[in-house]
């Protein structure tokens, strides 16, 4: 038990080591050295590698909610993509004239749907401080309510999966309408400054690189010191045996929420740092099959991790953009076999199989992921 | 006008005349009340849009009684064609309800029996569909003759394929995961990416074809309803489907130990009922009747690989909302769906009345977790 606590703090501390050199390294290498530089790295590697660390930053915080409190939430997708609407939304709010219509306030789509006035949704998004406040909140909020109905009423397992899904798909359609005032099909594109620097500069590029890397080590810290407190015991006691702990005295529903709205949360940051790298928003990334590839990126690297989903959401997404460039037909081929082979052949993922303690007792191959999971084996709908 | 009235024989020749003679004896301010109100009754009486514009126009023109008798007809007519109008509305909600129906119902049978979610339902569907066009292909070069049947023939090729493809499934895969319903919810989503993937590489990512029979084409009008062919058979198969069904599990031996497992699995298991294979064959069945879900939607909608992944969302919903193991919940679910999305959408707009419809499921799931029709049972989690 203890060989395994160290074990985590220490590829915690590993990576987040590693995260800190890259965010120090990367910018230097990508500007200091001059391009003929065989270390020089090319500006579109550091907006891609950029896009895959917000993305393990989304699957850190997917993997505090499913890995150590059984919440299987198909709503971090929706909680990502509203991260990075508020942050989108800041920065159509800096365009100003520079757009094809030169509206100094409205946006260039609001103009060509014959809006007015600046709807109340968009009012103070020209200020980073408020936009970013945005950032947390409204991930946070809906989380927070969402959560508070569902855990009270205890919605859990199978349910809560699908209701969260049909959250992200009620997002989904309503933001594809044009007179909810969020650009519609287009989403929000075009951007041209961040806080004064020209978004498609190197520099500004290295940046926020740098940004991310941080971000997703102060995620992996802040996440370790949650797991390890008693509160994460906790977490850990609902997700193995929710009606013990229930029955022990703990008030379950508060502890879900809690986590459930720390990790929208975080899951908004990631949007947020995402936007400006990739350069659109669209509501496409509402779809719910953006939430399930989520899950399987934690799972991949090995659920109740932390290090491992981050893992895991790098080595998808890096697979993703091999495949889609060298074989476009086999990459769905090959997402859909990861989930079957992960889900049936390794439980634990990446890190499961790098397992000390594996070396010396192998894992029974057909035990439960949890008690209440045994128990449900026999009688799955009679609870 | 009056002459030629008497001669004619047709009907509805006759009755458009009839109707011509009265507007134009209404409107016609020189003739007596008493002619001219009689006038307004037989206008009034024919009740469509056009009768509601003759007696606009009489009452702007006319004063007293003729004015109080043409503005009643108007009111009339108004009430009747908003009736008409809700009569529609609850016609095309129940043509939704059967469609959700028939997507959901083999859902409802596998989630029910297995605590399974199974994300490449939607796909038995799309095979479904895929597995009409290959039988439609195959009479239309072989025994063009057949084609009106063509649907009825696939009916059990695709029940038979989706079925047998859903019970290899649950051997190769499923099993390996009981007791971890959401690893099985990754797993089955896992398998719905490869089967769309495969349908694309064998059939390409466009539309196909599929024929309707004659039976199907066409429309009916009953009063001021219009009734389409094609969605009027989708409902009596549906409900059909849903027959045979719940005869299926109440009648027969294999019904009741699907029912003992859904109850009571080790209870079940304890009296002697083989659960691993009760599984398989719930799940084949399920899969199965998905795929002749399949059939029926090849006729509504675009047969692509795609098709599946529209359906899928919807199927959940009904099922989650109708409660596990009663297939009573599926249909009151499926209907009331149906039915409360079409009256929204005259003045929410399709978009927001489906939203409105996933938002009051969300809501309605945290009042009563387990659906309207919930299994009642001795639980430590209720």
């Amino acid at each position: 038990m203890l060989t395994a606590r160290l074990a985590s703090h220490r590829r915690t501390m590993g990576a987040v080591i590693s995260l800190v050199a890259l965010a120090i390294l990367v910018p230097l290498l990508l500007l200091a050295l001059p391009e003929s530089s065989a270390l020089h790295v090319p500006s579109y590697l550091v907006a891609l590698f950029g896009k895959y660390l917000c993305f393990a930053l989304l699957a850190v915080s997917l993997d505090l909610v499913w890995g150590y409190c059984g919440i299987l939430s198909l709503g971090h997708g929706a909680f990502f993509a509203l991260g990075g609407y508020a942050m989108g939304m800041y920065l159509m709010r800096q365009i100003g004239t520079r757009g094809s219509y030169a509206d100094p306030i409205l946006p260039d789509f609001m103009v060509f749907l014959n809006m007015k006035a600046l709807p109340v949704t968009w009012w103070g998004f020209n200020h980073f401080a408020y936009a970013m406040l945005m950032v947390l909140l409204v991930p946070g909020i809906l989380a927070f309510v969402f959560g508070f109905l569902a855990f009270r009423s205890r919605v859990n397992g199978v349910y809560l999966s699908i209701i969260t899904q049909a959250m992200t798909y009620a997002l989904l359609l309503a933001f594809f309408r044009n007179d909810m005032g969020f650009g519609g099909n287009n989403g929000l594109t075009d951007f041209k400054d961040i806080v004064g620097f020209n978004v498609q500069a190197d520099a500004t590029r290295a940046v926020l690189f740098s940004l991310s890397a941080l971000a997703l080590a102060t995620a992996l810290v802040a996440s370790q010191a949650i797991v390890v407190s008693k509160f994460g015991k906790v977490l850990v006691a609902i997700r193995d045996a929710e009606s013990r702990a229930r029955f022990v005295g703990y008030r379950v529903e508060n502890y879900k929420l809690v986590i459930f709205t720390l990790s929208a949360m975080m899951a908004g940051i990631a949007g947020a740092l995402y936007v400006p790298q990739v350069g659109i928003i669209n509501p496409s990334e509402f779809q719910p099959t953006n939430s399930i590839e989520a899950v399987i990126w934690v799972a991949v690297g090995g659920r109740g991790t932390l290090v491992g989903a981050a893992l895991g959401a790098v080595l998808v997404n890096f697979g993703k953009t091999y495949l889609t460039g060298a074989f476009p037909s086999a990459w769905l081929f090959a997402l859909g076999a990861l989930f079957i082979v992960v889900t049936i052949f390794m439980p634990k993922g990446i890190l499961g199989l790098l397992d000390p303690r594996r070396r010396r007792a192998p894992p029974r191959k057909d035990a439960p992921a949890s008690v209440e999971a045994a128990i449900d084996a026999n009688v799955p709908v009679d609870r | 006008m009056t002459a030629a009235l008497a001669k004619e024989k047709d009907m509805r020749v006759k009755t458009m005349m009839d109707l011509a003679t009265a507007a134009l004896i209404a409107l016609k301010t020189s003739a007596s009340d008493a002619d001219r109100i009689a006038a307004i009754k037989t206008v009034a009486a024919h009740g469509d849009r056009e009768a509601l514009a003759v007696l606009d126009q009489v009452a702007a023109a006319s004063t007293g009684a003729v004015k109080a008798e043409a503005d009643a007809g108007h009111a009339a007519v108004t009430t009747k064609l908003a009736l008409w109008g809700y009569a529609q509305n609850a016609w095309y909600g129940l043509s939704l309800g059967s469609v959700l129906l028939l997507a959901a119902i083999g859902l409802a049978i596998t989630f029910g029996v297995m605590g399974v979610i199974n994300m490449a339902h939607g796909e038995m569907v799309m095979l479904g569909a895929y597995a009409t066009f290959m039988t439609q292909e195959l009479i239309r070069t072989r025994y063009p003759a057949l084609f009106d049947y063509s649907l009825l023939i696939a009916l059990p090729v695709a029940f038979a394929m989706t079925g047998a493809i859903g019970m290899l499934i649950e051997r190769t895969i499923i099993r390996f995961l009981y007791g971890r319903p959401l690893e099985t919810l990754l797993a089955t989503f896992g398998l719905s990416l490869i089967l769309q993937q495969l349908v694309r590489t064998i059939f390409g990512a466009n539309n196909r074809e599929v024929g309707a029979p004659a039976f199907m084409a066409g429309t009916t009008q009953i009063g001021g309803l219009s009734i389409t062919y094609g969605r009027f058979w989708i409902i009596i198969f549906a409900v059909t489907v849903f027959i045979a069904l719940q005869m299926l599990l109440r009648l027969t031996s294999f019904g009741l130990r699907i029912r003992a497992v859904t109850q009571n699995r080790r209870m079940a298991s304890a009296i002697g009922i083989n659960t691993n294979r009760a599984d398989g064959l719930a799940f084949g069945l399920g899969s199965g009747v998905a795929g002749i879900a399949g059939v029926a939607l090849s006729q509504i909608d675009n047969v692509s690989p795609n098709l599946g992944q529209s359906y899928i969302i919807d199927s959940f919903m009904v099922v989650v909302f109708g409660g596990v193991g009663n297939l009573w919940g599926t249909l009151v679910a499926a209907f009331t769906l149906g039915i409360g999305n079409k009256f929204m959408e005259p003045f929410a707009g399709a978009v927001l009345a489906k939203i409105a419809i996933l938002v009051f499921i969300i809501l309605f799931i945290q009042k009563r977790p387990r659906g309207l029709f919930a299994l009642k049972g001795r639980a430590v989690e209720a």
